[in-house]
């Protein structure tokens, strides 16, 4: 199956051909795998230069251009953070980021690619859409609609993906299982080892591949008992207060499940780190059993 | 009756009180002045960069009818949509808002892109200090204009020697060496800095613009 970062490649030049009003903005990255052919001129590489990269999408941005910014995630959001905040926030315009490489995609390359920070971040800004495709469909839907929006909006490709798209065409969170003993929120690609990891638990599962906004009316509207587990592919706790405030007036026990801030100095494969982390099948379920019980 | 230069330093006093303006407050003045006065079309856009000091800019932003002599009294003030940096949301005829530096040369390659891909002739044209320079965003930003050759831009550093280590060789060179066309100019003789803005050729062009120094 293409992944999520392919299907983004594939699907750019189409993007950019059906509405002039795109730009694609590349610091290196992706430069020699999207074919442009005849959006050519819409497709400007700066070279490694991140904070010009989102410059640049800001400048394009203030010609009534709408441009779609793409590198790793700690080069798209890490690194340029104040031309984030400035270039595209203070300056009031839109843009679209589409990051790649996840929180740990290329586990071999260490530290210095490892992207786990990039939501968490874009919660101290105003106004950002956050969209955490679990599936290469989700992705190329998620895409488009981006593209055709005019805010800020971020959407964080993954290298895994769920075997089937899960999400729905409204972006509320989908319910993919009901029980009564608790809640579990699964974000993008942790959907299909969640739902493994709560085989047989009497749990409510939900499904969010976009989490800002976070739909915590879903949330309330299915809420059992008032004990929510949240499992993010990224910085752990980083929705937390989201859950605090969709369950305001409640008591309420979280559990934030997710990347944890320590650098584990460690390569390897995704899947070493998934259980290095906890956030495997059998990690995650003896975080949820331990919550719960 | 249309506010003529020498009238700049009385717009200048609404918002400061101060009968004298220094150097430092009047750096960018005629820079600014000649680029309304004589060079910029309606569709050509001026970013300033370098946001700080803004007294100037707003002088002529007010002599030029963008903004209201009511505006400069309030200068700073909680109301007012006047800050001591400027926020292109609440000034009309303001591009950008700015105050943290280097920021403005990379939003202006990003604004020439974008007018060059819809086949506008406008230009845009962005001032920058000489210490403000210091900021390595200006690098990349100045390498890639070059490469690009995006005459539509033209960037005008007024260099007062506030660069606490300097430029050894001068700051067109930076410029000049990535591409762009340069000219070094008195920045207080405004027929000089017409000349300077004359229509580019094929490539982007900086004009440093020397004022006094700084008064520290």
């Amino acid at each position: 199956m293409m992944d999520q970062r392919e299907r983004f490649y594939g699907l750019l030049p189409q993007l950019l051909g059906d509405d002039e009003r795109l730009v694609a903005v590349l610091a290196e990255i992706g430069a020699g795998y999207i074919d442009p052919g005849p959006v050519a001129d819409r497709v400007i590489n700066v070279g490694i230069r991140e904070q010009l990269l989102v410059g640049v999408a800001g400048g394009l941005a203030l010609t009534g251009l709408r441009p779609i910014v793409h590198t790793f995630a700690p080069f798209l959001i890490e690194r340029p953070f104040e031309q984030v905040k400035l270039d595209l926030g203070h300056q009031d315009v839109g843009a679209v980021l589409v990051s790649a490489g996840g929180s740990y995609d290329w586990p071999e390359g260490g530290e210095t690619h490892m992207g786990p920070r990039d939501v968490a971040l874009l919660d101290t800004l105003e106004d950002w859409t956050v969209h955490v495709p679990g599936h290469p469909d989700e992705a190329e839907s998620l895409l488009r609609a981006a593209a055709a929006a005019d805010g800020r909006v971020y959407v964080r490709l993954s290298a895994g993906s769920n075997t089937q798209p899960l999400a729905t065409d409204d972006r509320r969170m989908t319910v993919l299982r009901r029980g009564s003993r608790g809640t579990v929120v699964t974000v993008g690609p942790m959907a299909d080892r969640t739902l493994a990891a709560t085989e047989g638990l009497d749990v409510t599962v939900l499904y969010a591949a976009t989490v800002r906004p976070f739909d915590g009316g879903t949330l309330r509207a299915t809420l059992n008992a008032p004990d929510v587990v949240l499992v993010e592919p990224y910085l752990r706790d980083t929705s937390t207060p989201q859950i605090s405030r969709a369950l305001q007036g409640v008591r309420r026990r979280v559990l934030g499940l997710g990347v944890g801030q320590e650098e584990l100095r460690r390569y390897g494969t995704r899947a070493d780190h998934d259980a290095l982390r906890g956030l495997d099948e059998a990690g995650l379920r003896r975080s949820i059993t331990a919550f719960l019980a | 009756m249309t506010p003529a230069y020498d009238d700049l330093p009385a717009l200048m006093t609404l918002m400061t009180g101060d009968e004298k303006h220094g150097a430092s407050a009047t750096s960018t003045l005629d820079v600014i002045w000649v680029l309304y006065d004589r060079v910029l079309r309606p569709e050509d856009r001026f970013l300033l960069s370098k946001g700080h000091g803004p007294m100037a800019y707003y002088a002529v932003l007010a002599a030029k009818g963008h903004i209201t002599e009511a505006d400069l009294r309030g200068f700073g003030g909680p109301d007012s949509i006047l800050g001591h940096h400027p926020d292109r949301t609440l000034v009309p005829g303001v591009e950008i808002g700015s105050g943290s530096l280097g920021h403005g040369l990379g939003l202006a390659v990003g604004t020439a892109l974008g007018q060059r891909l819809q086949g506008s002739h406008a230009r845009t044209v962005v001032l920058l200090g000489d210490a403000e320079l210091e900021e390595g965003s200006n690098a990349e930003a100045i390498q890639y204009a070059g490469r690009a050759g995006l005459n539509g831009l033209t960037a005008v550093v007024v260099d007062n020697s506030s660069a606490s280590l300097g430029w050894p060789g001068g700051i067109a060179r930076r410029f000049t060496v990535e591409g762009w066309s340069a000219s070094d100019v008195d920045g207080r003789d405004h027929d000089t800095l017409e000349r300077a803005f004359a229509a580019p050729g094929d490539s982007p062009h900086v004009v440093v613009a020397h004022v006094e120094r700084k008064e520290s």
